[in-house]
């Protein structure tokens, strides 16, 4: 493999700007290696060789004539494949949307390809990104680049495989409980959430509409703050998208952080975590201790209902939003249907998998006539104290730290029977979802068979420029994130 | 307590055809998942409002213009059955 793959955007930025390599060289480079690894991995669904090939020939032709490049122009990236790309297929990795051809880009893409990213490839995902393992795929499972017995998180678990694997340098993923973070933690690499309306949802197959974002995977803060920038912005087509300006991220990441307050979930640091992922924890603490920091114990006394909260809300949403899969005008469609109600149920039955069922049966349930408001308004009011929580801690401290995951990724099948369990892997990543607060996952240490360790910071809404600069400062003071799998 | 007959109703409300093993299957792990949920229920929530919006929006209008991004021959190109550029069904009953 040639070493340039295992830098960072920045570094790969440089060395096209520099000449020492071109884009196409850099792009055929990224589709080599991902290709080679696709039978370890499954990490990918389909590959968009032309369109990254395209995109990488107007880069070279930008540098040739010497003109300046838009950022991360030429640099190897991967779309989750429940975002659309004109004329590759989308799937949501379902049987219902196998055959489905994008006719149209999503907003991301086309800021993707104004900035002159390359898109390699559509990343493997649970289906409908509902799930923490990616074994929920209805095509094939995801492994973990660190170990390959192990699962790689989910929901975004090819796109984290694929930059952990040094195949991309960039993936975007999609974030509605912890589909971003949790995989990221589990891969070893940066994983980014951002403020519920900074970046536009449309073109994003829509899983449960009021948690859903779309952000950033990479191996260095800096690329995130970056990837963030090129995707992020206000959208006429999403009346969900804030309209503001948007910001230079990467601007403030080596600003003192001396005497701000941090804030450690203490409710987070109890039952369940492991001993490894304790102690990576700590010396988290440590080391923000070391750069000037107050530490402060928070406790957020609703934050143990979010995981009930969520899963009343996101299926009520999901069970609204794929009642667009009926088999009438896109999609797959049972055979020879008696009439059309036979056509809607045995389409629904046969196109998506158990997950996604058990998911829309609760969802639906939560909503029908006599559990609406004992389940759906409930729900609604607890995420209005949640949300609360947060507001009021804010006021007291910067940012917060909590492990991203209380356990480093299990093995391929461990939680795949048990429903319940595989929800409560979620246990810390949901709240951010439910607040609408920004949130990430950075590498954070090892535990003893070698897996990664995440460290989650959060920060209040539209703080992405100071949750890049806690991320960026911790990052700096060790060297976990230039240790990469060994694949 | 959810019983079969409830997941019965809640499969066709969701047009979904199920088999009765994942009937029976369905039936212990929804109602796991509920009992979890009704944790909630230790809170009092009396007078609180319900969210369903993270950011406070407002209504966003726009103008009443037609706008063709995507053409109708390139829609049409997914359509599982199709007849002079419409989607075809079965009868309704």
């Amino acid at each position: 493999m040639n070493e340039l793959l295992k830098k960072s955007a920045t570094e790969q930025s440089k060395a096209l700007k520099n000449k020492e390599i071109s884009a196409v060289e850099l792009t055929t480079e990224a589709l080599t290696r991902t290709k080679s690894l696709e039978d370890k991995l499954g990490a990918f669904n389909s590959f968009t060789e032309e369109t990254a090939l395209n995109t990488a020939k107007k880069v070279d032709e930008k540098i040739a004539k010497g003109e300046e490049l838009p950022l991360l122009a030429g640099i190897p990236l991967v779309l989750k494949d429940n975002m659309n790309l004109k004329g590759s297929k989308t799937t949501a990795s379902s049987k219902i949307l196998e055959n489905f051809v994008s006719p149209y880009n999503a907003t991301i893409t086309d800021k993707l390809l104004t900035n002159m990213v390359p898109i390699i490839g559509k990343a493997n995902l649970d289906e409908f990104a509902m799930g923490s393992s990616n074994e929920n795929s209805a095509f094939k499972k995801v492994h973990n680049p660190w170990n390959l017995n192990k699962v790689p998180g989910g929901s975004s678990g090819g796109s984290a495989a694929s930059v952990a694997a040094c195949d991309a340098t960039l993936a975007l993923g999609s974030d509605t409980g912890g589909s971003i973070r949790l995989p990221a933690s589990f891969c070893g690499i940066v994983g980014m959430k951002p403020t519920y309306g900074r970046v536009s949802r449309y073109g994003l197959i829509a899983f449960a509409s009021s948690l859903d974002q779309i952000g950033p995977f990479s191996r260095t803060v800096e690329d995130a703050a970056n990837l963030l920038e090129v995707i992020s912005g206000h959208d006429e087509k999403d009346s969900t998208s804030l309209d503001i300006p948007v910001e230079h991220f990467a601007g403030h990441l080596n600003d003192d952080i001396k005497g701000k307050k941090v804030g450690v979930i203490k409710d987070l640091m109890a039952e369940g975590v492991t001993d490894d992922v304790a102690k990576a924890i700590e010396n988290a603490i440590d080391t923000y201790k070391k750069l000037g920091c107050e530490i402060v114990e928070i406790s957020l006394p609703k934050l143990k209902y979010s995981i009930g909260i969520y899963y009343i809300l996101a299926t009520a949403e999901c069970s609204s939003n794929l009642a667009r899969f009926d088999g009438v005008r896109y999609g797959y469609r049972t055979s020879n249907p008696e009439n059309l109600m036979d056509l809607y149920t045995r389409t629904r039955a046969e196109g998506f998998g158990p997950e996604v069922k058990r998911r829309i049966m609760l969802g639906t349930y939560a909503l029908s006539s006599g559990y609406y408001d004992a389940y759906y308004k409930k729900a609604q009011q607890m995420r209005a104290l949640v949300t609360q929580d947060f507001v009021e801690t804010f006021k007291n401290v910067d940012i917060l730290i909590s492990p991203t995951c209380p356990n480093t990724a299990f093995d391929l099948g461990a939680k795949s029977s048990d429903p319940l369990a595989m929800y409560l892997t979620d246990i810390a990543t949901i709240s951010a979802n439910l607040a609408g607060i920004p949130a990430m996952s950075i590498p954070a240490g090892f535990d003893k068979d070698g897996m990664p360790i995440g460290l989650q910071i959060l920060a209040p809404q539209l703080q992405e420029s100071s949750l890049f600069n806690f991320a960026h400062k911790f990052e700096q003071e060790h060297d976990f994130y230039k240790t990469l799998a060994n694949i | 307590m959810i019983t079969i007959k409830d997941v019965e109703h809640v499969a066709k409300l969701a047009r979904l055809e199920l088999t009765e093993d994942e009937k029976v299957l369905y039936t212990k792990q929804l109602g796991d998942v509920l009992k979890y949920v009704d944790q909630m229920n230790e809170v009092d929530t009396e007078n609180v409002k319900p969210m369903c919006q993270v950011i406070d929006f407002k209504n966003v209008m726009r103008e009443d213009k037609v706008i063709h991004d995507i053409s109708k021959e390139d829609l049409m190109k997914n359509a599982p059955d199709e007849e002079n550029g419409f989607f075809r069904v079965p009868k309704i009953n």
